[in-house]
């Protein structure tokens, strides 16, 4: 234990040194802030804007910003270090190989969570102080720890990707494939799908499908309780889905820790 | 007691199609030095990490400290493992105390044991630069505390004097002499490197994953045959005119140059004494480098006769 916090501290250490907690913090910020007031820009008025409308914009844009960020801070975790040399040394080191991948998600994923949590928290807390309103409290505590297990999921899933290539060129090539396919790719796949097949596809299946993406996931968690005027495309149908915000955050977290186990796998069966 | 500290019974590792290693044996006692000296691609690296654990061998025996040094036993053996990999570039945006104060944590040393081994290969006054403004002497330096951290009972040097500098080369002998005498037990893999010769007990020559070579440079002279060379200053020719001198003359006949068996070296260094014009002498025993380059010539012999595989 003490030796994955030793790895742990000096993951997270790095974040802060390279500017990776400010920056994202910032980021998330900015973008949390401005969509809070001016989201509702586009029909005429500045100020804060209805629950529902920030929430259902934000949702959409840290759907693809998250993930982004995730896998751009966590690529070369391995690959980075097996370059170097490093990865080698700290195998001769009393230290297992599931300590260290454990202590990097700890120290890289802190970092992720931090950020989300202070970048957007702080819109949580100017929206509070408008609204004075307990919901505002809740709907945001769902976004944010949603929006820290995709984070968190991605991280995972940039591990494996530095566990699997054996330069960090390569390493980035695949995480930007990796983030078009979640991001963009599966969505229209499904779309091409709802529309394209010529029986269509239940709605069941179609949620069922989502499952499959941890970017859907997150997205069906933030927009299922909210009015159904905000949100539209494919998305729409798959809301009415039966499925819990409890199963739902089930999933968002098996898709941590099943990427998380993977790379684990991955890393054991690994010669340097 | 004399348990070797490593053991390696007919240790065979191939990658895919190629053999890296070939039945490889050794046993390296508590307080000794091994010189391991082959070409690149030679199989050094692959018998450091096999000794390390980092690697599993295809067959064969390994025992470092009594424990195989793969399985989870090892955990308290690599706790007393130093290893300087080579060309290891440590996190470039971390100050050297601060990388070396991570490597010490994951031993179970603090800041202290850290700030100890900096002063120990003297880079103190740059430890709290940033690693990318070191120069390469000063990065070496720097592996170099990270292997001795926690006093080590078995080092494990690649390479180690690369990048160092003459006064830092004669430093770190002097400390991989310390460390001998106090008991621990040294793996100096290199390129054959003039001035190590001193500072081993025993050297392994390996080639293309066979070991060619093994034991005291004494004994690897002495096996290869190889000839001392005398240089007498002063004789005037008297040299030609000694039947027992001139069988060894050198043949190349310019120089007066006495190429003798090590078993004749006393003899004749008596022989030539003897005379009263001499001024000066010069014997010149083979070197390190001689003895690779002889061993080395050997296999190549053997292998284009088609007597080896």
């Amino acid at each position: 234990m003490k030796h994955i916090l030793i790895v742990a501290n000096k993951e997270f250490h790095d974040g802060l040194r390279n500017r990776w907690l400010v920056s994202i913090t910032i980021i998330f910020a900015i973008l949390s802030i401005g969509l809070t007031y001016f989201g509702a820009a586009a029909s005429g008025a500045v100020g804060v804007t209805s629950l529902s409308t920030t929430v259902a914009s934000l949702a959409s844009l840290a759907v693809f910003l998250i993930p982004l960020i995730a896998l751009l801070l966590s690529y070369d975790s391995f690959v980075g270090e097996q370059e170097g040399g490093t990865l080698l040394l700290l195998l001769t080191y009393p230290l297992s190989k599931a300590q260290l991948l454990l202590g990097k998600f700890i120290g890289q994923g802190g970092i992720i969570a931090l950020a989300t949590l202070l970048g957007f928290g702080s819109s949580a807390a100017v929206l509070y102080l408008q609204h004075n309103d307990v919901q505002v409290i809740t709907t945001f505590s769902t976004f944010i720890s949603s929006a820290i297990l995709l984070g968190l999921s991605f991280t995972a899933i940039a591990y494996i990707i530095s566990l699997l290539v054996s330069e960090k060129s390569k390493a980035a090539g695949f995480a930007l494939i990796t983030w078009f396919l979640f991001s963009l790719a599966f969505d229209l796949a499904l779309l091409a799908l709802l529309v394209g097949v010529e029986q269509g596809i239940s709605q069941q299946g179609l949620t069922q499908l989502m499952m499959l993406n941890p970017s859907d996931i997150f997205r069906l968690v933030n927009l299922a309780g909210l009015d159904s005027s905000d949100v539209n495309g494919a998305l729409a149908i798959a809301i009415k889905s039966s499925l819990s915000q409890g199963q739902l955050f089930s999933i968002l977290a098996a898709w941590v820790a099943v990427p998380l186990l993977a790379a684990t796998f991955i890393f054991k069966k690994k010669t340097i | 007691m004399n348990t070797p500290i490593v053991s390696l019974t007919n240790v065979c590792k191939s990658y895919k199609q190629l053999d890296v290693l070939k039945s490889v044996n050794l046993d390296l006692q508590q307080g000794e030095v091994l010189g391991l000296f082959g070409h690149n691609g030679a199989g050094k690296t692959t018998m450091m990490k096999l000794i390390l654990g980092v690697t599993t061998a295809n067959s064969g025996h390994i025992e470092v400290m009594g424990v195989a040094p793969d399985s989870k036993e090892a955990w308290h053996m690599r706790e007393r493992v130093g290893y300087l990999p080579e060309n290891v570039s440590f996190y470039e945006q971390l100050s050297g105390l601060e990388v070396l104060t991570y490597f010490a944590k994951l031993k179970g040393f603090n800041k202290q044991h850290a700030l100890m081994l900096l002063e120990q290969v003297g880079i103190t006054h740059a430890m709290k630069r940033q690693v990318k403004t070191y120069s390469k002497g000063m990065r070496q330096r720097l592996g170099l505390a990270q292997a001795f951290i926690g006093k080590p009972k078995l080092l494990i040097l690649d390479e180690p004097t690369v990048g160092l500098d003459p006064i830092a080369t004669a430093a770190f002998y002097q400390t991989v002499d310390q460390l001998k005498s106090q008991g621990t037990s040294v793996i100096l893999c290199s390129h054959v490197l003039p001035g190590v010769e001193q500072h081993i007990d025993r050297a392994m020559i390996l080639s293309a994953g066979k070991v060619l070579a093994i034991g005291t440079l004494d004994k690897l002279r002495r096996d290869a045959g190889l000839l001392v060379a005398i240089k007498p200053y002063g004789l005037n020719g008297a040299l030609r005119q000694d039947s027992q001198l001139l069988k060894y003359l050198s043949s190349d006949n310019k120089s007066d140059t006495l190429l003798v068996p090590e078993a004749e070296k006393l003899a004749t260094l008596r022989q030539i004494l003897a005379y009263e014009s001499i001024k000066d002498i010069e014997v010149e025993t083979a070197n390190l480098q001689q003895v690779y380059q002889h061993y080395l010539q050997q296999e190549q012999a053997a292998t284009s006769n088609g007597v080896a595989p």
